[in-house]
């Protein structure tokens, strides 16, 4: 009886026995886990990760352990749809694999997942590692609290995971409206699951969002003004304001769906006087901006890629700033094109359509200006251009599909048809993650210093391209004939190739993403043939190719001197011209490294399960760690650390050698 | 099931949207092939090594370039939205001397309701050629109301009506299901729409079990639930005439006017203080949890039954 009230509603059958199927995956990462610590203790290696990487608080290498914290999930989001296409693919006239309960935790983990902990850490990753670079600079502003930021993201991830193999996950879709999701209607833990994982992981975007937009707008190099920023910074200036006014809107709906949950309030409930309209209004008003969020760090990377590799400054580069802005403002006024079906009426509607419309300019002005990016150019076609031209045509097809479901009479037919499914996932996957992969593959050699192979790079391109339009086509048409989303089972004959079709799309993406991890082994074991000496492996024009592969943690050792647009590109004309002269090398503070990401992050994650269970005590535990853990960071009294001038001359030396080198080689040739 | 009852266009509003469909595709596909076109031109024709000529953009006509192409996009999707959306706003315009069939939705079943009383479950009669009405509720989460022969879908939200009006002209067997996920079953949250001739529906309806029409089920209510105490001339406590309310304006006590609609009616039933009548003190007592949406249903068509009753005679309706 006392341990039953200490543990809250925590009891021995919150573990799914019954289920085989999450408790096998569960007892294989458990597994695969274990592995990984036990090598890294008995290899020797955990001084060094808790040194270098746990609790750095240098911005590259917390921008590699967000994008391999989305990678790895992006595995576990994958899973889940190869079991949900799989599902539909057999679930005519019977039940199939899946029963109701399990099949509506799938889809609802995969939207979750595959958003909040996938795409937002892969592109914030992204920007983390690159945007200091690009600005000139030795951090992000506030660097420990990067640290901070990524670790409770980690924390949200590791509670979405939990919930696999202790309670269950939310059955109700990765957007939980109400009424469906109050206690009356979900009385278990996977909307507490939900709830509590984001509210958390949702701390850690917001302070991420705050990091990258101070550090845009207050650290940038001498002579970086606006104007001369490349692409890929003005995008995440744009994305992370959107991340600063939307978050909250996602916490404080969250938080009003808990206090309903937890403590009998009534902001969405039936009765009491609550309002379900408000929770989608509200919801959705996070949601839109989200979308732009996600896609315009993509946006970023598709033009420095694309100018990179035709050989010319980006075109309409004005404009494309412009665009940039115009969609951070627009995004807020078109959240109700989500639910034409709610019943605002026509007038309404109608506003709402509009704003949706206006904002397809900008994006398409962004096809036009990479088009002609591309035209009298001089273009290579490595995997990173590879990936920008398939998100090129996929984008365009799923940009006029949302056009379509923006016309309310045929958003009457298509609104949650598996119609509607293939546009999101068109614009998601050919924008975003597209755009993610273009990033990995580009500014990979900078983060590691060698390569990825370029064989099994342009593969898993092709796997993906052909599995994306093979796996979501056909979801296309079978929404256009009727057939609405999370559906468990179906019975009509006709819809039944379709889906099959579709599953061996998803199988074909699997193989694209065994290419990718074949490559990332294969890279690994070549990397000293696909060494990367010279800091600058795809003749870039931004100044993150300025400086070595992989950077010394200051970045620059003289910060450098920004006079136009591509900077590093006038830099390499200059040094051609003029010849190199030494700099005078100074001594160089840097911040010092901090486990407060990490502790915090550690009792975060036991307030938040707690909280999941009504373990009581157990969230006073957490919550005073979390707090005492910050009081700890605040009475510090040594932030920084010093690095000689020796040091910083040595290093920055062999780096202009290799580069000497090299266009000597290139010269005898 | 057949596929012919999801595809068939059953009205001239699914014929209509099948139509702009249909064209928003082909702008599309044209879109997407002039792109891809071009991209495939550019990719062939500059890629490194290639001998074709590369003259630099003039800055001056790469902003017109620029300037124009904005232009263009921009009003193209304008006048899309305008000729897609301004033909289709007439039609969803709600049409008079609708047939009002009531749709109570609940995890994961339909309940229809008749004027004639008529009741059935999952099941949609609906008369050919007749404009009708569907006035909708949910008992407990959001559901969706999709009718893909119609080409229709309306949310269906607890404590709030939504509204679906359609003029079928096909008759035949279609099929209808809930849109929008609504917990476990909701993969079997389905039946059927069955769209009859005039004549046959009413030989449906007299096929039905003996049942009072809505109005009349209203009424026994209004009596058995004490309504009628005060709500008739006369009555000693002071509470608003019934009769002749429905479709006025009513002067509320924080200021407001509002219509006295279907959703207005119901709300005075389950939340009397949301929307109280100026010049009335605060007895209604609340009724949410005392009646059933079937129950609220029934009410409302007695109160607009009155209104039809006041409305006749002309002098004496109250304003």
């Amino acid at each position: 009886m006392s341990g039953r009230t200490m543990l809250g509603k925590l009891t021995w059958s919150a573990i799914p026995f019954d289920q085989p199927i999450p408790l096998l995956a569960g007892a294989v990462v458990l597994v695969v886990i274990l592995a990984v610590l036990v090598w890294v203790v008995v290899a020797g290696h955990l001084p060094d990760l808790w040194r270098e990487w746990i609790t750095s608080v240098d911005h590259k290498r917390i921008g590699v352990m967000y994008t391999l914290l989305a990678c790895v999930m992006l595995l576990r989001g994958f899973s889940d749809a190869i079991m949900m296409r799989a599902q539909q693919a057999v679930a005519f006239h019977s039940n199939g694999f899946l029963p109701p309960e399990h099949y509506n935790q799938i889809f609802s983990a995969h939207g979750t997942i595959m958003i909040f902990f996938v795409a937002m850490p892969f592109v914030i990753g992204l920007m983390n590692l690159v945007v200091p670079l690009q600005l000139g600079v030795r951090d992000v502003a506030f660097p420990t609290l990067n640290s901070v930021g990524f670790w409770l993201t980690a924390t949200g991830a590791l509670l979405v995971n939990i919930s696999l193999v202790i309670g269950e996950f939310a059955r109700t879709g990765w957007l939980p409206y109400p009424p469906l999701s109050e206690l009356t209607y979900s009385p278990g833990v996977g909307v507490d699951y939900y709830l509590w994982s984001l509210e958390i992981s949702g701390v850690g975007t917001l302070v991420a969002g705050i990091n990258l937009v101070t550090t845009v707008l207050k650290i940038r190099t001498k002579g970086m003004s606006y104007m001369r920023m490349p692409m890929f910074c003005w995008t995440t200036l744009a994305s992370n304001l959107l991340i600063i006014a939307a978050f909250p809107i996602l916490t404080a709906t969250l938080a009003m769906l808990i206090l309903d949950r937890y403590l009998g309030f009534h902001f969405f409930t039936n009765d009491g006087g609550g309002n379900v309209m408000m929770f989608m209004n509200l919801i959705w008003a996070w949601g839109h901006p989200e979308v732009y969020i996600l896609v315009l760090p993509a946006f970023g990377i598709y033009s420095e890629v694309v100018s990179t590799f035709s050989g010319k400054p980006l075109f309409g580069y004005r404009s494309m700033v412009l665009a940039t802005m115009a969609i951070c403002v627009i995004s807020f006024m078109v959240w109700l094109h989500h639910f034409f079906t709610m019943g605002a009426g026509p007038d309404v509607n109608a506003i709402f359509g509009i704003a949706s419309m206006i904002i397809a300019v900008p994006t398409g002005v962004k096809i036009y200006n990479w088009l002609f990016t591309m035209f009298a150019g001089r273009i290579r076609f490595s995997t990173p251009m590879m990936w920008s031209i398939g998100f090129m045509v996929t984008f365009i097809i799923g940009g006029l599909t949302g056009v379509l479901v923006a016309v309310p009479p045929a958003d009457f037919l298509l609104h949650n048809s598996l119609f509607l499914v293939a546009h999101f996932h068109n614009v998601i996957i050919g924008g975003v993650l597209f755009g993610a992969f273009a990033g990995y593959t580009y500014w990979f050699p900078k983060a590691f210093g060698f390569r990825l192979h370029e064989g099994w790079g342009i593969a898993s391109f092709w796997f993906w391209l052909i599995g994306f339009y093979v796996a979501f086509m056909p979801l296309y048409a079978v929404g256009f004939l009727g057939m609405t989303r999370r559906m468990q089972h179906f019975d009509v004959a006709e819809w039944r190739p379709w889906l099959a079709i579709a599953s061996i799309g998803a199988g074909l993406v699997l193989v694209g993403i065994l290419c990718q991890i074949a490559q990332l082994v294969v890279s690994i074991r070549r990397r000293a043939e696909l060494r990367d000496v010279t800091g600058d492996p795809w003749d870039g024009r931004s100044l993150e190719w300025a400086t070595a592969s992989p950077p010394p943690v200051f970045n620059f050792a003289i910060l450098p001197d920004v006079t136009g647009e591509d900077a590093y590109w006038a830099m390499k004309r200059r040094a051609r011209d003029e010849g190199e002269h030494e700099p005078a090398y100074g001594p160089i503070d840097m911040p010092r490294n901090s486990p407060t990401g990490f502790v915090c992050a550690f009792f975060a994650t036991v307030m938040g399960f707690a909280l999941i269970w009504h373990i009581w005590w157990m969230v006073g535990l957490g919550l005073l760690g979390a707090f005492a853990t910050f009081v700890v960071f605040a009475w510090r009294d040594h932030d920084e650390y010093e690095i000689p001038a020796d040091e910083v001359a040595r290093l920055d030396r062999a780096n202009l050698q290799a580069r000497r080198n090299l266009v000597t080689a290139a010269g005898s040739i | 099931m057949k596929l012919a009852e999801f595809t068939t266009a059953a009205s001239d509003y699914a014929a209509h949207v099948d139509a702009l469909f249909a064209l928003l595709s082909v702008i599309s596909a044209v879109v997407v092939v002039v792109i891809a076109g071009l991209i495939s031109f550019f990719m062939i024709r500059y890629h490194k090594g290639s001998r074709a000529p590369r003259g630099e953009t003039p800055e001056r006509s790469s902003r017109e370039i620029e300037i124009g192409w904005t232009a263009a996009t921009f009003f193209t999707f304008l006048f899309l939205f305008w000729w897609a959306a301004s033909d289709q706003l007439a039609a969803l315009a709600t049409p008079k001397d609708a047939l009002e069939i009531h749709v109570v939705a609940k995890q994961w079943m339909w309940r229809i309701q008749h004027p004639s009383g008529a009741r059935e479950i999952d099941e949609l009669h609906v008369p050919a050629h007749t404009n009708v009405r569907l006035i909708m509720t949910s008992q407990d989460v959001i559901h969706d109301l999709y009718l893909p022969a119609l080409r229709l879908k309306q949310d269906i939200l607890p404590d709030r009506y939504t509204y679906l009006s359609f003029n079928a002209i096909r008759t035949g067997v279609f099929h209808l299901t809930c849109a929008e996920f609504c917990g476990t079953d909701h993969s079997v949250m389905a039946g059927r729409l069955v769209v009859m001739t005039p004549e046959d529906y009413s030989r449906w309806n007299a096929a039905q079990p003996e049942g009072d029409d809505l109005a009349h089920q209203g009424e026994t209510l209004f009596r058995s639930l004490g309504c009628s105490g005060c709500h008739t001339p006369g009555s000693t406590v002071h509470a608003p005439d019934l009769g002749g309310i429905y479709g006025s304006a009513v002067q509320l006590a924080d200021g407001r006017t509002i219509t006295a609609d279907e959703a207005y009616l119901r709300d005075c039933i389950l939340l009397p203080d949301k929307n109280r009548v100026a010049g009335f003190p605060p007895l209604m007592p609340n009724f949410s949890g005392f009646v059933s949406p079937g129950q609220v249903i029934s009410l409302v068509a007695y109160i607009k039954s009155l209104s039809r009753q006041s409305a006749d005679p002309g002098p004496g309706a109250s304003p």
